[in-house]
């Protein structure tokens, strides 16, 4: 229904040039410079910085020998249990292993479940949301039952659970992070079809004669990924984070690895002489998260500003 | 060269006004800025009790703004060589006691009446914030009454009531400390007409028992209903004022001509509103200047006709000076042609509706019941009816796009809506939809020039910059995307879209009613002249009669659902049979 | 619509980026589609359709009725004005009972999916339930075992039985201590829900102040809140707990490292908890107050005189509820899973540390009691966010 209603009167708008306010003819105005360079000079300060940490966790991940040559597996014993200091900026473990170099070689691996987990999850739920939120009525309510009955499952109980029966390791962890999360994407990517299929670019689509593959592959497809992609950002640092836990409780990698999780779990026995062991692979875990979430509220505005969330 | 004849307006309005000391607020040389940028560029003001001034003007003429910067609430810099409020000097007004001044003394009625009551509170709290605020005893059901709203209504949430309802409680708040002022901005705007009527008398009581009332609006007519005096700005001045009958009557200034001519409302159905914008889109910028001068021209040339009354208009339609493009054989059947009903017209209507009836799913009542209707070639079929009555869903219904319950539509003879859904795609490109959110309609990543080539099925730069040729647009739009665009442009641009696919059928819902005045008689006019071109027949969907008398050959007046009056415009219009047609009528927006 | 007209914010998707953190943090059923977050809701067609979707979960969306006869439209002629594009409002109770049925439905689902876990085990169950593969049972014994759970009964008829044993709170027997699964996680329910309530409470003072000083009008202590927020929400639980150890209870010994359910020993599990959550809740709550003081309806409160204090507790706290009550049924699920780390890190008793044994040894009908116990938990706790959140806010009631 389009309600002369519903309108109101344009004088409120806030910026004068996007709405009806401003006046005809103010076409000349209109075609905005775009382009990459001109992108990269209006982007804020804050963007800056947070590429700069995504290039810092990326470097860690592929290079990491680049920013700490030494052997994260290589022990000292009696180097061990060295507080931070200048040669060891993150002090040693209980082997006299150099934190900093297991920190920065655990990025990879840490990174890398959180990555695949996300994939997983962002995959299964594509696969249910897409169902529900294009199917009819009923594929739509069965649908949304089942993904409710999987929201209902504590995260770490689905992982538990399946440990219980897989037992340890870190593919399934990977699994069991991605197959908890996958309910919360199904859900949203549900809401973005359902959402954009109302809108009245898929009706003007329609009134073009358009079939229903082309209208889901160029309307509500790329308006509904959106969305789904800066919620997988955060969706990141949540499984990294997920995956950590798992790791302390000894159910993900095994022990001498460096892997944020595992290297939590050995400091967990030293906790009253070494607490270095616990605190920095933990802000690590904090750190990437931070970046995630970061990256993920950015994409959100973005995709809300690009008419998004209309 | 403005502000002059501003200057010499206010001084010719005031007198028989009573003197700026008596007034409930007076301004002199007031100037909001934004960020160094002059929104109100020195205006005058003053409102004596017991009188109301209209500030009438178009999006961006700065009006709103003035009307905020009477309670403070600009968030710009506000300068002025004199700003009385109430009997404060309003310059030197701390925050603390502007906000004694808000509700108190000056009551502030906004436009959005959904949007301007919290959803979680109950309605009746938000009506009595003002004298609870200001720590005055308030009788809550007689206020509500005052405003005919039943006192039950104070426990329901704004989403319970009515959109009518909704805005008689805002006038319900913006009256209840009493205040010796009261700012109405674009009260009505969100209403339908017959609401708008009402709401405007009750503002109007409030003047008539002794209160000041400063009334903002884009719209002539509701201006013509309430106000004593009237204030026209544009670009942040007040170019021309007076009594309302005076300037309305004879604007004085380009822009109050322009205003004037841009209202629909017994203007003949072929004439063009603003002639001078019909043949060039870029002539749109020149606001004012000698474009309104034309449009003012043409004012003068129909107003003896007009006046002559609504009787003769369906004869008289031909002397309008505006069939100087006469020589299209379809206009010279138009012309004259009294079509008793619409069943009895005759020739292959392009488009028909026969005995439709729609129910949408779950819902208990059908929403539209047995509708019928003919859509002929070159001609354009109006439909009207306030929100809910189902216009828009009978319109969707023509184009396929919602599941009848009963009845047929068909599309040049043939079956159409008993096609199945992969059947009518085929044929769909014969009809074209314009909606109310030009913007909604156009994939959000898109540019225009994209938007354009995906309607054409083709990529042809030199199509698509036809396309734009013929709706008024330059070229180079084709490469901004529709959020940078105007509502004016971005409506071409959905009219362009609609073209690509060389429609037999336009189907327009609600085209203009987000328009400015007369960016909607530019938009009108565009319409006019496509049909006359391409012999579209238009089926043209609007809340505003006024819209739908001046657009379209013939109507049907659609409530709760059912057609109730339908047939040729002026004929209908001139001997409305039905009581709804009746009192649409009556609250149709017109300049007298 | 217009440009003017925002987003309708709901706390589902774009609006609360901090509910989008946490995929489905969204209450089930509820939230999905009903605009919660604030007074723009409808400003446009497209958000008018958003509202008007309705419980389309429930088998009743009413997509786009147009609006019927307001009870008290005066005029008589339905929706007048702007109506909203709803059909008619259903009576509490008849939206109360269809939540009721999905709930119902969900808890069938979380068991049946459970069952399938079952059956996915590897290995012979009989064997496993005699003491796993290297307890070396008899045939026969094997055969008794098989008859006495049933297992030699066609598939649908074990799936009914175990519905019906579910039912009647039987959850099967440990294999690791041989006892029936309820009895080993009832006397462990309360130290974890204890720990659970505590958390939520700290959590939700936490977040309300943070999200009131956060949209405050001071801006360096917004910032510094929207800062604590942000960090507060990646705060992995465990490793906040052994930080908190670290400082609490090695360096400063104020509080005791192994926590029991004495006031001083839940502390720093609590707020190991609740500040993470804390985190996420603040997210919510401070979206929501913030459209909530954009919203016109703000704007028309000042023009009545409403002092900025008024403004952010007459008005904006309301909005800022609704999306911290949505998000505390997922904080349940939050609770739970971070409570199985957190009782590890302080060696508390409690359905979590069970928990952890139980996965270690491979007692999979424990693990899935505990499972089935703490879904049933949610969908409760979901359900009664729902009925709060249509106390606060009518419109999610329909």
């Amino acid at each position: 229904m389009s309600d002369p209603g519903r309108t109101g009167h344009p004088d409120h708008g806030a910026e004068p040039a996007a709405g009806p306010a401003a006046p005809e003819g103010a076409a000349s105005g209109a075609a905005r410079p775009s382009g990459v360079g001109h992108r990269l000079r209006r982007a804020r300060p804050g963007t800056w910085f947070l590429s700069a940490c995504g290039l810092v966790i990326l470097l860690c991940a592929a290079v990491p020998w680049l920013i700490a040559p030494g052997d994260p597996l290589a022990i000292a014993p009696r180097e061990s249990f060295r507080a931070p200091g200048w040669g060891h900026p993150f002090g040693t473990d209980e082997s006299g292993r150099d934190l900093f170099t297991r920190v920065v070689h655990g990025t990879r691996s840490s990174v890398l479940i959180g990555v695949l987990s996300t994939l997983l999850g962002v995959g299964l739920g594509a696969v249910l949301g897409l169902i529900t939120g294009l199917g009819r009525r009923w594929v739509d309510a069965a649908g949304s039952r089942l993904i409710d009955a999987m929201l209902a499952f504590p995260t770490l109980l689905l992982a538990l659970l399946l440990i219980a029966v897989r037992g340890p390791g870190v593919a399934t962890v990977i699994v069991a992070v991605g197959l908890s999360s996958a309910p919360g994407y199904a859900r949203l990517l549900r809401s973005e079809v359902r959402r954009v299929s109302r809108t009245g670019h898929v009706e003007a689509a329609r009134m073009l004669g358009k079939g229903p593959l082309t209208i889901v592959w160029r309307h509500i497809l790329p308006g509904a990924l959106g969305p789904l992609l800066a919620v997988a950002t955060l969706g990141v640092g949540q499984a990294i984070v997920w995956a950590s836990a798992l790791g302390y409780l000894g159910l993900g990698a095994p022990p001498p690895e460096p892997e944020w999780g595992a290297m939590l779990n050995a400091g967990r026995t030293y906790i009253s002489n070494g607490w270095w062991m616990t605190v920095f692979p933990g802000l690590a875990i904090v750190g990437v998260g931070v970046v995630a979430t970061l990256a993920g509220r950015r994409l959100s505005a973005r995709w809300a500003g690009r008419g998004g969330a209309r | 060269m403005s502000s002059e004849t501003a200057g010499a307006a206010g001084t010719a309005g005031t007198p028989g006004r009573p003197v700026a000391g008596a007034s409930v607020v007076s301004a002199r040389g007031l100037r909001v800025a934004f960020d160094g940028v002059q929104v109100v560029r020195g205006i005058d003001l003053s409102i004596a009790p017991g009188t109301c001034l209209a500030l009438v003007g178009e999006s961006g003429s700065g009006k709103s703004v003035t009307a905020r910067a009477l309670v403070g609430l600009t968030g710009g810099s506000v300068a002025a060589d004199e700003l009385t409020v109430a009997g404060a000097d309003a310059l030197s007004l701390s925050e603390r006691a502007w906000r004694s001044v808000r509700g108190r003394r000056v009551g502030t009625v906004l436009q959005d009446a959904l949007g301007s009551l919290d959803p979680l509170r109950p309605v009746g709290r938000e009506v009595a914030d003002a004298a609870r605020l200001a720590g005055i005893p308030l009788d809550l059901p007689a206020l509500l009454r005052s405003v005919g709203l039943d006192p039950a209504a104070a426990a329901r949430r704004p989403d319970e009531l009515s959109g009518g309802m909704r805005q008689r409680a805002l006038i319900a708040a913006a009256l209840a400390a009493d205040p010796e002022l009261v700012i109405a901005d674009e009260p009505t705007t969100a209403l339908d007409t017959t609401r708008q009527a009402v709401v405007l008398s009750l503002l109007r009581a409030r003047v008539d028992a002794g209160g000041a009332l400063l009334f903002i609006t884009h719209d002539l007519a509701a201006a013509r209903r309430v106000a004593d005096e009237v204030a026209i700005m544009d670009a942040g001045r007040i170019v021309e004022r007076g009594p309302v009958a005076e300037v309305l009557a004879a604007p004085a200034s380009a822009e109050g001509r322009r205003l004037v001519a841009s209202v629909p409302w017994e203007r003949p159905r072929c004439e063009r509103l603003l002639p001078d914008a019909g043949g060039s889109g870029s002539a749109a910028a020149s606001r004012g200047g000698g474009g309104g001068d034309a449009g003012g021209a043409g004012t003068a040339g129909t107003r003896p006709g007009g006046a002559a009354g609504v009787v003769r208009a369906t004869g008289g339609r031909g002397a309008g000076p505006g069939e100087a493009p006469g020589g299209d054989p379809t206009r010279a059947t138009r012309v004259g042609v009294v079509v008793p009903s619409l069943e009895a017209a005759g020739g292959t209507p392009v488009l028909e509706l026969d005995r439709v009836s729609i129910r949408h799913r779950g819902a208990e009542a059908p929403t539209v019941v047995g509708a019928s209707l003919r859509l002929e070639r070159g001609r354009t079929l109006g439909l009207v009816g306030e929100s809910g009555s189902g216009k828009s869903t009978l319109l969707r219904a023509a184009a396929g796009l919602v599941p009848l319950e009963a009845g047929e539509v068909r599309l040049g003879g043939e079956a159409w809506s008993a096609l199945p859904e992969r059947r009518r795609r085929k044929r769909r490109r014969e009809l074209a939809m314009i909606v109310q959110d030009p913007l909604g309609s156009f994939e959000p990543r898109w540019s225009v020039g994209t938007i354009l080539t995906d309607a054409l099925g083709r990529r042809d730069a030199r199509a698509v910059e036809e396309l734009l040729e013929s709706v008024h647009l330059p070229a180079g739009v084709a490469g901004a995307h529709p959020r940078t665009l105007s509502g004016g442009q971005r409506q071409r641009v959905a009219i362009a879209r609609a073209l690509a696919v060389r429609p037999a059928v336009l189907l327009c819902d609600e085209p203009v009613s987000a328009l400015d005045a007369s960016v909607q008689a530019r938009v009108l006019d565009l319409l006019d002249e496509l049909q006359e071109e391409r012999g579209l027949a238009i089926l043209l969907v609007s809340h505003d009669l006024g819209v739908i008398r001046h657009a379209s050959d013939e109507l049907a007046v659609l409530d709760g659902g059912t057609i109730v009056e339908s047939g040729a415009t002026e004929a209908v219009l001139a001997s409305p049979r039905h009581p709804f047609t009746r009192e649409l009528i009556e609250a149709a927006p017109r300049l007298r | 619509m217009h440009d003017d007209a925002r987003p309708a914010p709901g706390p589902t998707s774009r609006g609360v980026p901090g509910a989008v953190a946490v995929p489905g943090a969204a209450a089930p059923g509820a939230a999905d589609t009903v605009t919660v977050g604030s007074g723009t809701a409808g400003a446009g067609t497209a958000g008018a359709g958003k509202v008007g979707s309705g419980t389309a979960g429930a088998g009743e969306g009413p997509g786009e009725v147009p609006a019927s006869a307001s009870p008290l439209a005066a005029a008589g002629r339905p929706g007048a004005g702007a109506p909203l594009p709803r059909g008619r409002r259903r009576a509490w109770w008849v939206s109360a009972l269809w939540r009721l049925l999905g709930a119902v439905v969900a808890i069938w689902l979380v068991a049946t999916l459970g069952f399938a876990v079952l059956q996915a085990l590897p290995g012979d169950p009989a064997e496993a339930a005699l003491g796993g593969p290297g307890s070396q049972a008899s045939a026969a014994a094997l055969q008794a075992a098989r008859e006495q759970f049933g297992l030699d009964l066609p598939l649908p008829q074990q799936y009914l039985n175990y519905l019906g044993n579910l039912l009647r709170g039987d959850f099967g027997i440990s294999y690791g201590q041989k006892r029936p699964v309820v009895e080993v996680i009832a006397p462990l329910l309360w130290p974890t829900l204890l720990l659970a309530l505590c958390s939520l409470a700290v959590a939700w003072v936490l977040a309300l102040l943070t999200a009131v000083i956060a949209t405050g009008r001071s801006r360096v202590a917004a910032r510094l809140a929207s800062a604590l927020e942000l960090v507060a929400s990646v705060l992995p639980g465990f490793w906040l707990a052994a930080v908190l150890v670290i400082v609490f209870s090695t360096q400063l010994r104020w509080f005791p490292a192994v926590s029991d359910n004495s006031a001083r020993g839940l502390v720093l599990p609590t707020l190991a908890l609740a500040i993470p959550l804390a985190g996420y809740l603040a997210q919510g709550m401070r979206e929501g107050m913030l459209s909530a003081l954009d919203a016109p309806f703000a704007a028309a409160a000042r023009t009545r005189g409403e002092t900025p204090r008024g403004l952010r507790w007459r008005h904006a706290l309301r909005h800022g509820l609704v999306p911290g009550i949505n998000l505390s049924g997922w904080a349940f699920g939050y609770l739970i899973s971070g409570a199985v780390v957190v009782e590890t890190v302080f060696a508390r008793p409690g359905l979590g540390r069970a928990l952890l044994t139980a996965v270690t040894a491979r007692d999979v009908p424990l693990v899935l009691g505990v499972t089935l116990v703490s879904a049933l938990g949610y969908v409760l706790v979901t359900l009664l966010a729902d009925a709060l959140v249509a106390l606060v806010d009518r419109r999610a009631a329909a």
